[in-house]
């Protein structure tokens, strides 16, 4: 008796992203599904979003993770775009913020000192992905 | 009150976006969050969106949603989708048709998972609602999940219930089913530019025409007659007749229509008494909700207090106790309990 059927308790978001003029999504469709399968809450952005598409889509979904998916290589002008509004919204604090594609190590680093707590280059297994997500996704009072 | 809730009623879109999450994982001390924003509640007009899945919702609450901010208000979006009964995992897909109100904060546009829920919403969705409504949104749509048939739930939330039924979706005997073209105050053809439109809307006009038990006048063994066929049924209902709206919602046809007709709705909401009466049934149903859950709540406890269910059930299996009195054992002490203080407080 009692035994409520809907779950309860806290679910990871995620929010999957795809900025800029990159029309490249297996990746993102992919990862999605891997969230998924793991529990997770995933919205998919679509293609071609500009970043303040993505920091409306942060805020208002009140993501946990916001994993950015970026293939064209205009990475260093995006996602400090998409920080920097983050920061407007009070939003930048406690999320996790994610980027996968292909990233030169110089710039990745440069990506790590503005707040991104990793990149996943090509090769990242799914499993931990999932398991970095679990670890990280910040706590919230 | 809670700082989070004078900063929601302050219009800090984080605060609402991290109210609604806190509904959602019925975080310790949301019931009190919630219990805030009642007063600040009841203001903004309550839309349902729901129909079957790939019939067109999103793209239309995208078109509405823009329309209504061309008309200076603001809006609130709740979109659900269905959760994996496997996992409980989701992919939420509406935002992504959401290209008519790209940064537009005044849109604001949260998706929601069913968890586990049947028909067509979340649990979390009414307060979810009420915080979008606190904030201080002229409109709320909600988008339910994509729905087939007996997905009906969005009726004990929305004011105006908008069911869309993309061409072609059946036979007149579908029309003839119960569910969720009961539950239509607006019933919109979408996608009407494709083959078979204008057999649904006759269609769906026929099935309207029997509400109530009459036979339309476009039903006939020889066509149309001249002699009024009507039979009129039970007056209960006389006010709002269901109205029918073809869209392109992908181009923004008939989106205009829409909002007239949907306006009248309103209206007649307002001039019959309907909307009123609408509240009073919605609050005496969250009463009755809330009051089933925390009874129940108070239940488990004690049944655990008491050695729990499996000892219970053991004692039953083996003859011992029967169920009947297993219920009486637990109730019957807080039955006792409450009469006493009420004979007291006489």
């Amino acid at each position: 008796m009692g035994v409520d059927q809907e779950q309860a308790g806290r679910t990871i978001r995620c929010l999957v992203a795809k900025v800029g003029l990159d029309g490249h999504d297996r990746g993102a469709h992919v990862i999605s599904r891997a969230f998924r399968d793991a529990g997770f809450e995933v919205i998919y952005s679509g293609l071609h979003r500009a970043p303040e598409e993505i920091v409306q889509a942060t805020v208002q979904e009140d993501v946990d993770v916001l994993g950015i998916s970026i293939l064209s290589g205009a990475h260093d002008t995006l996602i400090p775009e998409i920080i920097d509004g983050l920061e407007e919204y009070d939003a930048f604090e406690d999320t996790l913020i994610l980027v996968g594609g292909i990233i030169p190590d110089e710039d990745e680093d440069e990506l790590l000192e503005l707040g991104v707590s990793k990149v996943f280059g090509p090769g990242a297994s799914m499993d931990e992905m999932i398991q970095f997500v679990r670890e990280n996704a910040p706590e919230r009072e | 009150m809670s700082d989070l809730v004078a900063e929601l009623l302050a219009g800090k879109h984080r605060a609402l976006a991290r109210v609604i999450t806190k509904i959602e994982n019925h975080e310790p001390g949301y019931r009190e969050l919630v219990s805030q924003l009642h007063e600040h509640t009841g203001t903004a007009d309550v839309i349902g969106i729901t129909g079957s899945p790939g019939s067109g919702k999103s793209t239309l609450v995208d078109k509405l949603a823009a329309t209504y901010r061309e008309q200076g208000l603001t809006v609130g979006v709740i979109a659900i989708d269905p959760s994996s009964p496997f996992t409980g995992g989701a992919v939420l897909g509406d935002r992504i048709r959401m290209g008519s109100n790209i940064g537009d904060m005044d849109v604001f546009f949260r998706s929601m998972s069913a968890r586990g829920t049947l028909g067509g919403l979340s649990t979390a969705t009414t307060d979810a609602v009420k915080a979008l409504d606190a904030f201080g949104k002229d409109k709320i749509l909600i988008e339910t999940v994509g729905a087939g048939q007996n997905e009906i739930d969005i009726v004990k939330t929305a004011e105006s219930v908008l069911v869309l039924v993309p061409p072609g979706s059946g036979d007149d005997v579908q029309m003839l089913k119960a569910g969720i073209l009961e539950i239509g105050d607006i019933f919109v053809v979408n996608k009407a530019d494709l083959e078979g439109s204008d057999r649904t809307v006759q269609e769906l006009r026929e099935m309207l025409g029997y509400r109530e038990g009459r036979v339309p006048s476009t039903v006939g063994h020889h066509g149309t007659s001249d002699v009024d066929a009507t039979i009129e049924g039970s007056d209960a209902d006389d006010g709002w007749e269901p109205e029918i709206v073809e869209t392109v919602a992908e181009r923004g046809e008939g989106v205009d229509e829409l909002l007239d007709v949907l306006a009248d709705h309103q209206a007649y909401l307002d001039s019959s008494g309907r909307r009123e009466q609408q509240r009073r049934q919605r609050y005496a149903e969250e009463i009755r909700t809330l009051i089933r859950e925390d009874a129940n709540k108070l239940l488990v406890e004690e049944l655990e207090a008491q050695g729990g269910l499996d000892n219970f059930v053991q004692q039953v299996v083996d003859r011992e106790i029967d169920p009947y009195t297993v219920s009486d054992s637990i109730v019957e002490p807080i039955a006792d309990c409450l009469r006493e203080r009420r004979d007291e407080s006489e």
